[in-house]
């Protein structure tokens, strides 16, 4: 598993408060990973250290293995949960500004802003003022600010926040697409429903430590409760004490949903082998815990 | 320092583009200009004559007052009553009523006109009457007006200081006077006006947001010292459109007004002449001379390094301003102690003139918050024996700038991310010793 960037033991004191302690997490190349975590938990301080806006007071970074250093932050993407733009300035002018002070060649951001431009449909805007641009445009450019000088990693810092819908969906597109050609992502949110939908891994934060990180999946998989879900028809009666009946709904005239829980030593065979001897099967799956419930369950409920 | 560059580049364009700049570049040397220009404009252009009715009861002064072409005069014996009805159903400019006067002490001689009379007329109207009443006087007294005006003496004093080499050198106190509050008074009003500027774009990025996108890309300081030397590019390029129209406007105008000038004086244009004697023309030559003499390099050199380094010593400091707040209201209470040397240096002003070498001047002329406006104010009278005081007020500001350009620095990079609370001393404090 190659890893794009690690943070090994960072700690970060603002005068007597403790923004983030010891905190060590590793993004894996190629991958989308969701740093998640309670408002003021210290997501964005450790993307400011990652971005060397800060400097940690104690631990390291590393970018591809080498301590990160001026020139790596070059390779970096970043949209900042607080942004904006020049509003008196041009697009088309304020955007090769942008790719120009992250140290890009004139004609190169030219040719990466016509790209954007043409797959964006927005060629007329480039004369225009950033006020005279709904909120919906302005995050769109301030998106292609972001990813102009083609960051091998893209750090996302609520990234859908003032998006409608559609405009959100699009982002979303360009997102996926943006990790199938090879750029790693890190998506800091509070909005659990697109972490489920993007992330591959991630970790939770909360009141400044690193309580939680991994591989989606794993994640889900290591807080199981061994909740099952299964549609069958006839009455469900008669089971040993290892599963219980969670809840139990009629769906219409014999066919009922039922919600079980099994003791962790039961196998998915064994419980189906007890269940097809009561019942008839319509369905049958577990029910894995969705990031929110484990956010839920391991911030204690603090969320906004 | 490539991205310095580009960050120069981004803050001087954006502003040299604005409309209000071209505007203000191009309007306030006209301004000035007429100002100055139309007074002389309207004092030498040839108006049509004002012509009064007269109604002279002492019967004194008939035959004695003339018109000269501006002012003209008719006598008339008819009541004060008619005369006025006459004149204004005329278009006559007015009446003047004399009543039966006592010639030593005359009392209530009145102009009557339609409208307000003009102060030019009423003054013209008041010196003849003078002069007339004057050579009366003499004349019972038996003294010759020649003789009197022979005796009149008018006394100037050149000034001249010996230099370092040992030569004696003129000097002028009313044009190094002149001088020195142009240049105090630009440096003044350009700092200021460009300070505020710094801080306003600080805060504009802040409010914004697109702060934290630039420095993810360069350095707080980095940003910090773009924005500073670009707009003080602005400033310095308004000033030399200033001094470059100013320049042409004054010659322009110098040659047309001396040709007017010249064509007065020709006709004898009395009031003017009169006044013009013999010392007034030793001093004007001797204005000539000096103007002529005057070190422009010198002064023109200093005030560049002074208007560079004031504004690099006040806009670092407008600009912690503006990276510590959210908003120019709450920019204000930060705004006074910076703001407050720099109006002191203005208001001591006219006691550094009294004596520019007092150890007051010498002292506000060293200590960077007041140095830039004192010594400007200074410098044309100490120019021709450039002295330690010069070099070592030069030395400390140069050395002021890199403290508070670190101290800003330090408040600027903590100042831009922090959004909600207005900062107290304190903190701010805090903030220059507090690591990254």
């Amino acid at each position: 598993m190659e890893h794009i960037l690690q943070t090994a033991s960072i700690t970060k004191n603002f005068g007597d408060f403790r923004a983030l302690d010891d905190v060590s997490i590793s993004i894996e190349k190629g991958k989308i990973f969701g740093l998640l975590g309670p408002n003021g938990a210290g997501k964005t301080t450790l993307i400011r250290i990652i971005t060397k806006i800060y400097a940690a007071d104690s631990g390291k970074v590393f970018f591809n293995g080498k301590e990160l250093t001026e020139d790596h932050v070059l390779k970096i993407g970043y949209l900042p949960e607080e942004r904006g733009l020049y509003k008196k300035m041009k697009v088309g002018e304020q955007l090769i500004y942008l790719g120009r002070i992250k140290g890009m060649p004139l004609d190169h951001v030219k040719e990466r802003l016509k790209y954007w431009f043409q797959k964006f449909d927005i060629m007329d805007w480039w004369n225009k003022k950033i006020d005279e641009l709904s909120k919906g445009m302005q995050q769109k450019i301030q998106f292609i600010a972001s990813v102009i000088h083609q960051p091998s990693l893209i750090i996302l810092d609520e990234p859908f926040t003032g998006f409608d819908p559609i405009n959100a969906n699009i982002i979303k597109k360009e997102i996926l697409q943006l990790k199938e050609d090879g750029a790693t992502i890190i998506f800091s949110t509070h909005r659990m429903e697109s972490v489920e939908e993007l992330c591959d891994n991630i970790a939770l934060i909360n009141k400044s430590k690193k309580i939680l990180d991994g591989a989606k999946q794993q994640i889900k998989e290591d807080h199981k409760e061994n909740i099952f879900e299964i549609e069958h028809r006839g009455d469900l009666n008669g089971l040993n004490g290892f599963v219980h009946v969670l809840n139990t709904k009629t769906i219409h005239d014999d066919l009922y949903q039922t919600t079980l829980q099994s003791a962790t030593q039961i196998s998915h065979n064994d419980l189906l082998r007890l269940l097809i001897d009561k019942v008839e099967i319509m369905s049958f799956a577990e029910k894995l815990p969705s990031i929110n419930d484990i956010f839920i369950s391991r911030v204690g409920g603090i969320r906004e | 320092m490539n991205k310095i560059w580009l960050i120069i580049k981004r803050e001087y364009i954006t502003r040299v583009r604005k409309k209000s700049f071209l505007i203000m570049s191009l309007l306030t040397p006209l301004l000035l200009a007429l100002i100055m220009i139309v007074p002389l404009w309207l004092a030498t252009r040839d108006a049509p004559a004002r012509e009064i009715l007269v109604s002279d009861k002492s019967g004194f002064f008939e035959g004695k007052l003339v018109g000269d072409g501006t002012v003209e005069y008719d006598f008339y014996d008819q009541p004060i009553e008619i005369l006025k009805e006459i004149a204004f159903s005329t278009g006559k400019y007015g009446v003047l009523d004399i009543p039966d006067v006592d010639i030593d002490d005359p009392k209530g001689i009145t102009l009557i006109t339609e409208h307000s009379a003009s102060i030019e007329v009423k003054m013209k109207i008041e010196d003849q009457l003078k002069r007339i009443l004057e050579d009366h006087k003499l004349e019972i007294s038996g003294i010759d007006r020649e003789k009197l005006d022979n005796i009149k003496t008018s006394v100037y004093i050149g000034t001249s200081v010996i230099n370092d080499k040992g030569q004696v050198q003129s000097t002028h106190t009313e044009v190094a006077y002149i001088i020195g509050y142009l240049g105090s008074f630009l440096i003044y009003i350009l700092i200021f006006a460009y300070g505020v500027q710094t801080m306003r774009g600080v805060i504009e990025e802040k409010t914004s947001r697109i702060v934290e996108v630039i420095i993810s890309s360069v350095k707080p300081y980095q940003l910090m010292a773009g924005k500073i030397i670009g707009i003080g590019a602005v400033g310095l390029t308004q000033f030399l459109i200033w001094a470059f129209l100013t320049f042409s406007i004054y010659s322009i105008a110098g040659l047309l007004l001396d040709f007017d000038q010249m064509q007065q004086m020709n006709q004898g244009g009395a009031m003017q002449n009169t006044a013009m004697n013999a010392a007034d023309t030793e001093m004007i030559k001797s204005v000539m001379e000096k103007i002529d003499s005057i070190n422009f390099g010198l002064i023109i050199g200093v005030f560049l390094f002074y208007f560079i380094a004031a504004y690099l010593f006040y806009g670092s400091l407008f600009a912690a301003i503006g990276s510590a707040v959210d908003t120019e209201t709450d920019a204000q209470q930060f705004q006074l102690p910076v703001t407050l040397p720099l109006i002191f240096s203005i208001v001591v002003l006219a006691a550094i003139l009294r004596d520019p070498n007092s150890s007051l001047a010498i002292w506000l002329s060293i200590i960077p918050f007041t140095s830039p406006a004192v010594m400007m104010m200074r410098l044309p009278f100490i120019a021709n024996e450039i002295s330690w005081d010069l070099y070592l007020s030069m030395g400390v500001l140069v050395l002021s700038i890199i403290v508070t350009t670190w101290v800003a620095a330090k408040i600027y990079r903590i100042g831009i991310l922090s959004y909600g609370t207005k900062p107290s001393y304190k903190l701010l404090f805090k903030w220059i010793f507090a690591k990254n």
